[in-house]
């Protein structure tokens, strides 16, 4: 019945839902991407936490019955492939964004290979607040169930930015990736900074991961991420290595995925790989507008590998 | 002089080598880690890579799009660019011919394969011009343009062979309309291996001449070493980085071709199967030499052929063969901080 009542307009409603749901994998990598960027390191091998800290989330939650220990978990295998990420790139003439490469085809690679038995069975979900429950229309109440970690996300934004701008550990982060000269003279641990701000990174990309494993799209399989890592990695420059503005691009990009199943969802489902492909295009377009030859863009770590 | 280039070229077959054997090791500790025997396992990879001509078959017929997706890396890190986008130029390449070939169907098979050559490797091509064209004259970072393209291709192929393109007949795995088996190639006598492995061979040879032995080759490698320098000496460092791109993305789009006209007669999902991936680790593996590419990707074609015997007799799921490469590739790219400071070379070197 509501169905019929509510028609086209279950469009923009299910990108809304979708721009909050899909959102929370781009939000917490690109949060840690843009920590690990900060301290003038790229890591592309985020693409494979995300993957392994879904198949570990989903195996811990599935053998244990408590899907926050799965998140846990998950975040720790993160920090693991940070840590050994860190390690690689810490050695002269070594290239943080070939091994960021490596690091992905590691961590998909080890998360294929434990993630068999998993594919089968179904794990305990992460829990949703309706915060949809007064109305009486099913999309509304779909759109505006959100999920705990995502509201955790919400706040991580904010906190980060302010640990960039007012702490001393963020003025160090950021003296590090702009000039690790300068942070030697201050007697600043280059690569200890660096360390510790992939793993952290790696960490909230490992959380991400559990995100789609348990809770959207809920399951695990060796498709389930299909390069949101990556996208994670190229919203950072879009967002200008801006917290906040990670935040909104990440509902931007959220919303952007939820085209293909929103428009479905109403019966529209001709050229339905190609509104797939809206995330990627919409990415591209982005950075071809922000990026330019003649001149850096404003925010960027100086050491920063990938704008040069 | 000659003693440098000496002390160079034994780092250069040293360092990978060492590499290699550590990398093994450290597998070795996961397979014990994991209750497999390693030795056992290191055996059947052998088997099942080089073990008979039957295994050989299966390595040659891995290798062949391993060199082209290589290259496709290989030569744009001679301009210092690190270009991942093998993988969708293998499946436009793959797109390409297969529209080619279906609409040419009915002519001269010559008549087709040319065109289906010339479709795959131009439309490849032009996909990985373009993200060095957005490199230079806009600045984007060529990595995640390339990825984010080899996304888009996958999204393309999804579209194409399951709408405008797909064979009604082709139920459980969408496909386009087969080409024919006319219009496919032809096994080379007495090898039993495709003739896409001769097109491998030729183009690493072929560029490895130009990139090494050419002017051409030189002014690309002056960009990637300084492009001040470059752009002071009055080199067009946009017309180089855009060609050498093309030729580059040519490589990787004629896998395709090869895909589609010699393994699976028409395009399908298997297209984006990891070739343009597992190239990125073949090319660094091979220090982005062209030539060098040839016995690595043999190698890493073997790697990959024996999948399917450690799953029958180890009970390894397929997925091992992309930790091995994982580790490869990671202590690879470790090892590169060792070129210039092995102790017994330095020596060498010091005496010059």
């Amino acid at each position: 019945m509501t169905e019929t009542v509510l028609g086209w307009w279950g469009v923009p409603l299910a990108i809304l839902g979708g721009a909050i749901r899909a959102s929370t994998p781009y939000l917490f990598v690109s949060l840690g991407e843009c920590l690990t960027e900060k301290s003038g390191r790229t890591n592309l091998g985020q693409e494979g936490n995300l993957v392994l800290g879904a198949m570990t989330a989903y195996a811990v939650s599935y053998l244990s019955g408590s899907p926050w220990l799965g998140v846990l978990a998950a975040g720790a295998t993160g920090m693991l492939l940070g840590l050994l990420h860190a390690w690689v790139c810490q050695f002269k003439k070594v290239n943080d964004i070939a091994v960021g490469i490596a690091l992905m085809l590691f961590g998909i690679g080890v998360a294929f290979f434990f993630g068999k038995p998993y594919i089968q069975p179904t794990a305990p979900h992460l829990p949703a607040i309706g915060f949809g429950n007064w109305s009486d229309i099913p999309q509304v109440r779909a759109a505006l169930e959100i999920n705990v970690l995502f509201l955790f996300g919400l706040l991580l934004a904010p906190l980060l930015s302010w640990v960039l701008s007012s702490t001393r550990w963020g003025l160090m982060l950021r003296t590090v990736g702009d000039s690790s000269d300068a942070a030697d003279a201050l007697g600043f641990s280059v690569n200890g900074v660096r360390m510790v701000a992939t793993m952290i990174g790696g960490f909230l990309a490992g959380v991400g991961g559990a995100f789609l494993s348990l809770y959207y799209p809920g399951s695990w399989n060796e498709g389930l991420s299909s390069g949101q890592g990556l996208i994670a990695v190229a919203l950072v420059v879009f967002a200008r290595w801006d917290p906040m503005r990670c935040l909104y691009a990440a509902l931007l990009f959220g919303g952007a995925g939820a085209l293909g199943p929103a428009l479905q969802s109403v019966g529209f489902s001709s050229g339905y790989y190609l509104f797939n492909a809206a995330p990627y295009v919409l990415t591209l377009i982005l950075m071809i507008a922000t990026c330019s030859p003649q001149r850096t863009l404003t925010g960027v770590p100086g050491e920063l590998s990938i704008t040069k | 002089m000659k003693a440098l280039a000496l002390v160079a070229a034994m780092e250069g077959l040293l360092i990978p080598l060492l590499a290699l054997l550590l990398s093994l090791g450290i597998f070795g500790v996961f397979l014990l880690a994991v209750d497999n025997d390693p030795f056992g396992v290191f055996y059947s990879m052998y088997r099942g890579g080089f073990g008979s001509p039957f295994s050989w078959r299966n390595t040659l017929e891995r290798a062949a799009p391993l060199m082209l997706t290589a290259l496709c890396t290989a030569l744009p890190a001679r301009l210092g660019l690190i270009m991942i986008g093998g993988e969708g130029a293998l499946v436009i390449g793959g797109i390409a011919a297969a529209s080619v070939g279906l609409s040419l169907n009915g002519n001269a098979p010559w008549l087709v394969m040319i065109a289906m050559v010339i479709a795959g490797a131009f439309s490849g091509g032009l996909w990985i011009a373009s993200t060095g064209w957005l490199k230079h004259y806009r600045g984007v970072n060529e990595t995640i343009t390339s990825l984010l393209f080899n996304y888009i291709a996958i999204a393309l192929l999804n579209h194409l062979i399951t709408g405008p393109m797909r064979d009604p007949q082709s139920l459980n795995k969408p496909a386009t309309l087969p080409i024919g088996s006319a219009n496919m190639i032809a096994d080379i006598p007495e090898l039993g291996v495709h003739w896409g492995l001769a097109f491998g061979l030729v183009l690493c040879l072929l560029y490895y001449l130009i990139f090494q032995h050419t002017t051409l080759g030189f002014a690309v490698r002056i960009i990637g070493g300084n492009i001040r320098t470059a752009k002071i000496v009055g080199l067009p460092v946009g017309r180089l980085t855009v060609m050498t791109c093309f030729f580059a993305g040519a490589a990787a789009g004629l896998a395709g071709m090869i895909e589609v006209a010699a393994i699976h007669g028409t395009a399908n999902g298997s297209l984006a199967a990891g070739y343009g991936y597992a190239g990125i680790l073949v090319a660094f593996l091979a220090r982005q030499n062209p030539l060098t590419v040839i016995p690595v990707a043999i190698l890493l074609g073997g790697i990959s052929a024996s999948a399917g015997l450690l799953q029958r007799s180890h009970h390894l799921p397929d997925a091992t063969v992309f930790i091995l490469q994982g580790i490869i590739f990671i202590v690879i790219l470790l090892s590169e901080t060792l070129y210039g400071r092995l102790k017994l070379l330095c020596d060498e070197r010091g005496r010059t």
